[in-house]
Parts: C-alpha cells; sequence; structure tokens
C-alpha cells in the first residue's frame, strides 16, 4: 500500500520565485532565505518521494471570482506554470499523479468531504515556489520536478475559508486515502503559504514573530488543539493573508500520530523575516 | 439572522468576504483578464476605454485610473485580484503592499527588514498602533512635513 511518510510545511512567497527566476539568490537579502533550505534541498534528494501531495492555494489564477472551490483537487497528467500577470515562471512543467489524485478523490469523497475534480488548472507561485524552494533551480525545457505532484487548491482570498478544524480532519481522510491505494509509493504531504503577513490596507506588513512560533510548536505537539484556533484569531494576530496557515493543517492531519502512531520526527525548522511582505516558515515532519 | 463578521474590529484591515466580493466583481474581473498579454497591451494602449468596457461603478474606474489600493479595497477589489493590475504597471508586491500604508517605497522595506509591523496596538480598533486610523498616512517622512 501507499504511504504518507513525512510532511513538509513552507512559506510560498512569490517574490522568493522571482529572486531564483532572477538570479538573486546569492544576494544577502535572499540567501539569509534560502540558507533554511539548504538542508531540506539535500534531504529531499537523499530521500526523494514517488509523489507529493502539495496544498497551496491558488491566487485570484486558475479560479476567478466565476468559481471558488473550497476544496480542489488536480487529477490531470500536467500542469502548466501560469501567467500571473508578469508572465510565467520559467520551471517546469508539473506533472501530476492521475491514477493516485483519483483514488484521493474518491475515496476522500466517499468519506464525506466534497472536493472539486478539476481536470484542466495552471498553477500558479503558490504551488511553483514552494518546488523550486526544495529542488532548487530547475531548467524549464531541460529540467524536471523530482516527481509527479497533486495540486491541491484551497479557497483562502474570498472569506469564508474552511476551519482549521476542518482542514485538520480533510488531511486524516487523505491519509486514509494514500493508505488504502494498492500501490507501494512513497507520498509526501506538503502544506504551504504563511506565516504571517498582510498585503493589503494601513496595516500591510504586518508581521508576528511570537505568534508564529507558537504556531510552530503547537502544530508539532499539538496539531489538534492548534485546530481549534477560529479564523478571526489568524486574521486579527497574523495577518489578512496569514490566515493560509490553515492549510499546514491539512498535511498535519495526514501524520501518524493523528491515528494513534509515533510522534513525528521533526527533522528541520527554519524561521526568518522578511522576505518581501512576509515571515517565512519551514518545517519538516517524518513519520 | 445577520452573518457574524467578527474581523470588523481590525484595524487598517478589509476581509474579502461575500459583501465586499459582491460589490466588487466587476473590479476583480476587469484585473483576472490582464492576466493575457493582449489585454495587458490593449489596458496600457487607453485605460479608461479598456475600464468602459467593464460594468464597472465610475468609482471603480477612477480608484483603478489613480492606482488607490485602498480606494480599490474600499470599491470591493481584492489585493490577488488588483495585483495583476500591479503586474501590468510593472510592480513588486512590496511595492503594492507597501503604497496603502502612506510610507515611501524606502521606508517600507526599511521596516520589514526590522521585522516588520508590530502587532502592539493593532489588534483592535481604538488602541494606538501604527494601523490605526488616527495615525495615517504612516511613514517617517510624512511625520517630519
Amino acid at each position: 500500500m501507499a504511504r504518507i511518510t513525512a510532511s513538509v510545511y513552507t512559506s510560498h512567497v512569490p517574490a522568493i520565485g522571482a529572486a531564483m527566476d532572477l538570479g538573486k539568490a546569492n544576494e544577502p537579502y535572499w540567501q539569509k532565505v534560502f540558507s533554511g533550505y539548504e538542508h531540506s534541498r539535500a534531504w529531499l534528494r537523499d530521500q526523494p518521494p514517488d509523489v507529493v501531495f502539495l496544498v497551496y492555494n491558488d491566487h485570484a489564477t486558475a479560479f476567478s471570482l466565476e468559481l471558488i472551490p473550497t476544496f480542489a483537487i488536480g487529477t490531470a497528467a500536467q500542469f502548466q506554470p501560469a501567467d500571473e500577470g508578469w508572465g510565467p515562471r520559467p520551471v517546469p512543467v508539473v506533472r501530476g499523479h492521475p491514477e493516485l489524485a483519483g483514488h484521493i478523490a474518491q475515496s476522500v469523497i466517499q468519506d464525506d468531504f466534497d472536493l472539486t475534480i478539476v481536470n484542466r488548472m495552471d498553477v500558479d507561485h503558490g504551488l511553483t515556489v514552494p518546488l523550486s524552494l526544495m529542488c532548487g533551480e530547475q531548467d524549464p525545457k531541460t529540467g524536471a520536478w523530482p516527481c509527479p505532484v497533486i495540486p491541491f487548491a484551497v479557497n483562502v482570498v474570498q472569506y469564508p475559508v474552511p476551519s482549521g478544524r476542518r482542514c485538520f480532519q480533510l488531511g486524516q481522510a487523505i491519509r486514509r486515502a494514500v493508505e488504502s491505494y494498492d500501490e507501494p509509493l512513497n507520498v509526501h504531504i506538503w502544506g504551504t503559504g504563511g506565516m504571517s503577513h498582510q498585503l493589503q490596507g494601513p496595516r500591510a506588513g504586518l508581521i508576528n514573530r511570537e505568534w508564529d512560533n507558537a504556531f510552530l510548536d503547537r502544530l508539532i505537539a499539538d496539531p489538534a488543539g492548534l485546530a481549534q484556533v477560529p479564523h478571526v484569531e489568524y486574521v486579527r494576530e497574523a495577518g489578512s493573508e496569514g490566515i493560509e496557515l490553515v492549510m499546514w493543517l491539512i498535511a498535519r492531519g495526514a501524520m501518524a500520530d493523528v491515528a494513534g502512531g509515533p510522534a513525528p520526527r521533526v527533522a528541520h525548522r527554519f524561521y526568518h523575516v522578511p522576505a518581501s511582505n512576509t515571515a517565512v516558515g519551514h518545517l519538516i515532519l517524518e513519520n | 439572522m445577520a452573518l457574524s463578521r467578527p474581523y470588523l474590529d481590525i484595524p487598517g484591515t478589509t476581509i474579502f468576504d461575500a459583501e465586499q466580493s459582491r460589490k466588487g466583481y466587476w473590479l476583480n474581473q476587469f484585473c483576472m483578464s490582464l492576466m493575457k498579454a493582449d489585454n495587458r497591451a490593449r489596458f496600457k494602449a487607453g485605460e479608461r476605454a479598456y475600464l468602459d468596457e467593464w460594468p464597472m461603478s465610475e468609482e471603480q474606474k477612477l480608484a483603478v485610473l489613480s492606482r488607490d489600493l485602498n480606494r480599490c479595497i474600499a470599491a470591493g477589489g481584492n489585493i490577488y485580484f488588483l495585483a495583476k493590475i500591479g503586474a501590468t504597471d510593472g510592480r513588486s508586491f512590496q511595492q503594492m503592499a507597501g503604497s496603502m500604508t502612506g510610507m515611501t517605497e524606502e521606508e517600507y522595506r526599511d521596516m520589514m527588514v526590522a521585522g516588520g509591523r508590530s502587532i502592539e496596538g493593532n489588534r483592535v480598533v481604538g488602541e494606538d498602533g501604527s494601523a490605526q486610523a488616527h495615525r495615517q498616512p504612516q511613514g517617517p517622512s510624512r511625520a517630519a512635513r
């Protein structure tokens, strides 16, 4: 059977992708960000998964106001990097895993989560920046991401977004779905977005280092308790766009300890302010 | 019964909820159109004429023309949609976010490098933090004037 062996958590700031694409990664400002991912890149190279299930949010790219799915799973064979207005990022096409994605969709929907199934979708920086951070630069033509990726988009743009509790429960359903897949695949689940940031209004630029680090502590040791935190606390304490952090609870809910297994091993933890407007948080947990 | 909106007392912050989304539908959909290179070129060649193709309010059109993002958000815009205007203008997210504070680009960047805006005094309307209404616009260059 397939197994989830690890979860990865990371911010997905668009400026990080731009810094890599424009060759600025070695500038001191950006070096401080990328230094937190050197260990992660080696870790991923040493034990590459067969599939990454990547939880992210679309930023008014594939989904306009015409259609706003709360949870959307990408079941296509491939996904093109989107033109978000600056032109598409120069990164490889994202290969999907239609068989596993279709299996997870069927299992999770029958487990009472009403997913939207998406067979055509461009993927924006929310998905490609975590791949770039974890895998390093890839030539758009001759390069490739190390494995197939199942995009899983969560609405965190139009309020109300799903609750932390719902996300945590969904992660548990995704774990059950993966474990009911016959092929012995090594699957990672990544939760992306956050940490504290606000991109709008006179409060733009908000950072809450103390709240972010408490979030990381609780994500490791008390995810069930953390899942009870209401939306308004995220927004008030971590900024209007800090609400993205609910997506981390999907990945955390898929870890073994939530289903009675042993506590995960913390393979890596990193926190840095700033990347552009945002606090960068990063965590790797192994089952 | 009215829907609960417990976030209305957060200073300097507009949550993009169903009401804002309804108000800003065409403004945001106009922004989406700028994801196509052809549309960006057409918009740049004649902004007013391009805006007039959309059933937007006059206030929304003027807000776009003036590139006043706070005004766009008050008219129902959402920052991820409005970012397409910034992209069309060749501006970064940091430039766009900073423009809503009253700070110069340099002042805003320096604030971020120094650890960002503090949460203290900025949780609830009526406190005395930098994002409160009575402290606008912000920035040392303003305060010195």
